[in-house]
């Protein structure tokens, strides 16, 4: 592999940039691996570029049924953030915050980290609360976070509707080392630094059923590029984990949910961070083309149609026109939408199943994108090792059973609700 | 998407609150409870789901829909629901 740098850079810039080569080698399926990744998306190639770094298992495929990073990786707000509030996710979510942070040095790829800052804005007294408390609570795990008031809001976004009557903004919950990533190119680093360790990345590779033992063991995937036999075998295919695990007649405390994301026109620099809504559900930053990245809640059912309905429309612009009331002036270039994998009480699973050999990495709700780093990192130490990596022990596929749910938001077992 | 409400017609999809999957049957055991809380089927295709029209007339309704179309192809009360 060509180690990407400023001299290279410049170097094929005076050669008319024609002596690139591919970045990750397109592969097509051998008979058999030690381990075969389904679903090439953000966590399926970090997953698969951790086996190979952390634990050199390279004799892995990574299994895409379309192209890679065509799926959520693909299609999220691409906000990084670890401000959790319980004691399961933060030490998770910082990992993962820690893993971003180096993410480019170690991938040798411009993954566009920036630690713009993510501000979650309050317009209560009770919400303050809750806010401190959550601040408190990522401190207590060595996280900084800064309670602002209003004056301190005033300062980074002086342009926010300040006395809106309903929802007046009296404050936010600062996480500084919170940000944005090009969504894209996480998916491409990984997958680049993957295949350079010997990773197969196979695309246009649906999986259609599980091959088993005598005993039930999973030990290989039919697909539509033929059957490939497997030591073990992890899925990472949020937004479709119900539909994959019950080839192998699992079920899931999973529903699939949409949840669109839209982006304005090209702007000149407007907005300096993150910024969330606390009176609605509204989040927003500006990438660095330019367009304001927005999106609000899930739409509240059931779907696998990739696309949602206008009511939600309506009511995140509703939110956006309540707090960014500069926002009315820019028209909406894009709108799309992409499943989620909703679980049962909002918190994603690392884990073994009860099928011998078949390894879950599901759940993320609308919240898969941060995680993407850690998310590869546990997973790979899962598969490798056998047993839960330290921040993702909390993970497992039957609390729901025994009661050790991670519920930050106390919805209960009603995804569309969290 | 509008719900054909037996009572009042073709409504707005926001004048009902969405509860889920309709499939689940509420166990008289305490064994059972598990699997009628937290495991769903999780179709990609027709789904039977209750919907109660909150804003409406305040029926529970078991309304038939794809979920990889939205489309709906019927609704009855949920009270008149045979399975």
């Amino acid at each position: 592999m060509t180690r990407y740098s400023i001299f290279g850079l410049a170097r094929k810039a005076l050669g008319g940039h024609k002596a690139w080569q591919t970045t990750w080698r397109d592969a097509s399926p051998r008979s058999g691996y030690d381990v075969i990744i389904i679903g090439g998306g953000g966590h399926g190639l970090a997953t698969a570029y951790y086996l190979a770094k952390n634990h050199g298992i390279a004799n892995v495929a990574v299994l895409e049924k379309g192209w890679i990073g065509g799926g959520n990786v693909g299609r999220n707000t691409t906000i990084v953030r670890s401000n959790y509030t319980h004691a399961g996710n933060e030490p998770f979510y910082e990992w993962s915050m820690k893993l971003w942070e180096g993410l480019e040095q170690d991938l040798n790829y411009n993954a566009m980290v920036s630690q713009r800052g993510v501000l979650n804005l309050f317009h209560s007294d009770d919400q303050r609360d809750f806010y401190a408390r959550k601040g408190n609570a990522m401190r207590l795990h060595g996280v900084a976070s800064e309670l602002l008031d209003q004056d301190g809001v005033r300062r980074i976004y002086p342009f926010l509707s300040f006395d809106n009557a309903r929802f007046p903004i009296m404050g936010g919950l600062l996480q500084r080392r919170g940000g944005t990533a090009r969504h894209d190119a996480v998916a491409w680093g990984y997958a680049r630094g993957a295949s350079d360790r010997g990773v197969d990345i196979i695309q246009n590779c649906e999986v259609q059923g599980f091959l088993r033992d005598q005993a039930g063991a999973v030990i290989g995937v039919e697909t539509s590029r033929g059957s490939i036999r497997a030591g073990k075998i992890g899925m990472a295919v949020a937004g479709n984990s119900s539909r994959v695990a019950a080839m192998a007649d699992l079920r899931l405390p999973i529903e699939s949910h949409v949840l669109q994301a839209f982006v304005s026109e090209g702007l000149k620099p407007v907005l300096p961070g993150v910024m969330v809504y606390g009176g609605g559900h509204f989040y927003v930053s500006q990438s660095d083309k330019g367009g304001l990245v927005f999106g609000g809640n899930i739409d509240g059912y059931n779907s696998y149609a990739s696309r949602g309905n206008l009511p939600v429309v309506e009511d995140v612009c509703e939110s956006a026109m309540a707090v960014l009331p500069m926002m009315g002036r820019s028209r909406i270039l894009r709108g799309w939408g992409g499943i989620m994998d909703m679980s049962m009480d909002g918190s994603p699973i690392i884990d073994a199943t009860p099928v011998k050999g078949l390894y879950l990495n599901a759940g993320w709700c609308y919240g898969g994108f941060k995680a993407t780093p850690a998310s590869g990192w546990c997973f790979a130490h899962l598969l490798a090792e056998g047993r839960a990596h330290e921040v993702a022990t909390a993970y497992r596929l039957d609390r729901f059973r025994t009661g050790h749910l991670i519920d930050e938001t106390g919805a209960g077992a009603q995804p569309n609700l969290h | 998407m509008r719900i054909p409400c037996p009572y009042c017609g073709d409504r707005d999809v926001q004048e009902f609150a969405y509860r889920g999957d309709a499939g689940p049957l509420r166990p008289s055991e305490d064994t059972g409870f598990y699997d009628y809380v937290y495991l769903r089927e999780n179709p990609a295709g027709p789904i039977r789901e209750h919907w109660y029209h909150a804003r409406g007339c305040r029926t529970w309704l078991v309304v038939l829909r794809d979920t990889r179309t939205h489309e709906i192809f019927s609704a009855v009360l949920a009270s008149e629901f045979v399975r």
